[in-house]
């Protein structure tokens, strides 16, 4: 696999090392009663190989800045640059894991979904997409279910796909859209610490939205921290390789300390 | 990561599995309906208003002998394929504009409410004028019959389609026809397959409304012709055949096609419930 991460079209005037950059970005919008606004003024970048998580409580617009970044919505005001680009349509350049399983296509069968992905999203023929695709699958553990129907599996499972899925398609930037939010505790935990050893394996840049502590610390490489309504940069928060390690010293120190600086109350656990 | 093995699975005997399906259901009540049918035209005993189960089924058999109600029975399949085929055609046309651009959701939603409602045969004036007598007529009367509620059924399931499952299809830069054909059709199968259905049903009434109401001038007509001479010339026992090769394709069509198609689509894809 890519260990380097890829630095394709990057503008050279910028000077910027940066592979996403987010320029006072608000994002608003309509509602019966009025406009909403979800982002107010944020500013961030991601330079390559970082593991970036943007933390909050519902209603931070966590989610909102992800759907922007993925071009699926359009910033009110300030501009998303991606290689110094501003971003546009929805590509495979920046493939999405949602929390939902429903973002399987339900009529492809576990290999039929990853495969169909490269086709489209990588102009790739049948049969390399093929290849590629059982590699993948396999090495997320789901080599007996190649041919079974996403339906047919568990919650745990069908995440697993859709991870392989984007991670198939070597996307330059990937989006994590609380992908572990709608499994059990039990399988929330083991699909981080597998999510974080892809990572660490492909070197690959990502973007992780969550709303759970201690996952932001296990999978990010930086921190930062939103506070709701609207929602806004509140703070930055570098995790060092060795607090990454559940149990450490280090690890419950930076879980105090996010937790008093972001939430006010203190927030229900998950794990 | 660490490979995940398949559950174990045990099998059911045949004949369990024979017990739990519908079809000796279907068969029981299909032949108490049939005995009540016998029995009662039996006590009635007048063959000119209810002639039995006995003499329906002889007198189909003797005109599937001779060649005449095959003969009806594929004119009016040819003339019903043409137009379901038709209205088909043109309703994902329409569904395909409605789901890319506004203009076409709105004309979509504007001729649909104006037209759905409208029974075909009502249309029948008009296509008489445009058309004449003859094949034409038919197939425009089909069309309007199918296109409305195959379109509704159709648009309806694309609007249904989670808003994940777009933004899938939309990540690997799918986008126009493609995105329609290959995420949103697939996605909306469901609701355009109970579309297919009950347009498949509409266009079988209208036409065998319609070949009723052409039935005088009509040189070579179908199913509806057969039944409305087989009145005029008092043969109760012909009409009621007439009316059996009705049920009987339309159980054919429902049971075998719309049937096949449902579970090697959306059953096997676990889009609705077994």
């Amino acid at each position: 696999m890519n260990v380097a991460p890829r630095l394709t079209g990057l503008v050279g005037d910028t000077a910027s090392p940066a592979l996403l950059e987010l320029d006072h970005v608000s994002i608003s919008y309509p509602t019966p009663d009025g406009i909403l606004t979800a982002v107010e003024d944020v500013s961030f970048k991601i330079a390559a190989g970082e593991r970036l998580v943007l933390l909050g409580p519902s209603g931070c617009g966590k989610s909102t800045l992800l759907r922007a970044v993925g071009g699926f919505l359009k910033p009110s005001a300030g501009e998303l640059r991606m290689n110094g680009r501003r971003i546009g349509a929805p590509g495979p350049d920046r493939m999405t894991v949602f929390q939902e399983f429903d973002q399987l296509l339900p009529w492809r069968t576990v290999l039929g979904n990853v495969r169909y992905a490269l086709e489209r999203g990588k102009s790739m023929p049948r049969r390399d997409a093929e290849g590629i695709a059982r590699r993948w699958l396999e090495r997320v553990g789901l080599k007996n279910f190649v041919d079974a129907f996403p339906h047919t599996l568990s919650g745990g499972m069908k995440q697993r796909v859709a991870i392989a899925r984007a991670f198939a398609l070597e996307p330059a930037l990937l989006l994590m859209d609380e992908p572990f939010a709608a499994l059990d505790a039990l399988t929330r935990r083991q699909m981080q610490d597998e999510l974080l050893k892809l990572c660490e394996e492909t070197g690959n840049t990502a973007l992780f939205v969550t709303h759970g502590i201690d996952e932001a610390i296990r999978v990010g490489t930086r921190i930062l921290a939103l506070t709701p309504h609207p929602g806004r940069l509140a703070a930055t928060f570098d995790v060092p390789p060795e607090t990454r390690a559940r149990g450490s010293s280090g690890f419950g120190e930076l879980e105090r300390r996010i937790q008093e600086t972001v939430f006010s109350a203190p927030e229900v656990d998950h794990v | 990561m660490s490979d995940i093995t398949a559950p174990k699975l045990v099998r059911v005997p045949t004949w369990r599995r024979a017990l739990e399906g519908t079809p000796w259901r279907r068969f029981v009540i299909l032949a108490g309906l049939a005995l009540a049918w016998e029995l009662y035209a039996r006590w009635l005993d007048n063959a000119l208003l209810l002639p039995t189960l006995g003499a329906t089924l002889s007198a189909l058999w003797s005109a599937v002998l001779s060649g005449e109600l095959p003969n009806r029975a594929l004119t009016s399949l040819r003339v019903l394929i043409t137009g379901y085929a038709l209205g088909v055609a043109v309703a994902a046309v329409l569904t395909t504009l409605a789901a890319l651009s506004r203009w076409g959701n709105e004309a979509l939603g504007l001729l649909t409410s104006m037209f759905n409602p409208l029974p075909a045969i009502a249309l029948l004036p008009i296509a008489l004028l445009w058309f004449g007598v003859g094949t034409p007529s038919l197939i425009f009367v089909i069309v309007h019959s199918v296109l409305w509620p195959v379109a509704l059924a159709c648009y309806g399931g694309f609007l249904a389609v989670p808003p994940t499952l777009r933004m899938a299809g939309r990540n690997l830069g799918l986008s126009g026809g493609r995105f329609v054909a290959e995420i949103l059709v697939p996605a909306a199968f469901p609701q355009i397959l109970s579309g297919l259905r009950i347009g498949w049903a509409f266009a079988w009434r209208t036409l065998i409304a319609a070949e009723l109401v052409f039935g005088v001038s009509a040189r070579s007509g179908g199913i509806g012709w057969f039944i409305y001479t087989s009145r005029a010339q008092l043969e109760t026992a012909s009409v009621f055949a007439g009316l059996l090769t009705v049920i009987l394709i339309g159980l054919l069509v429902e049971g075998v096609i719309f049937r096949s198609l449902t579970r090697i689509t959306v059953q096997r894809w676990g889009q609705v419930q077994t």
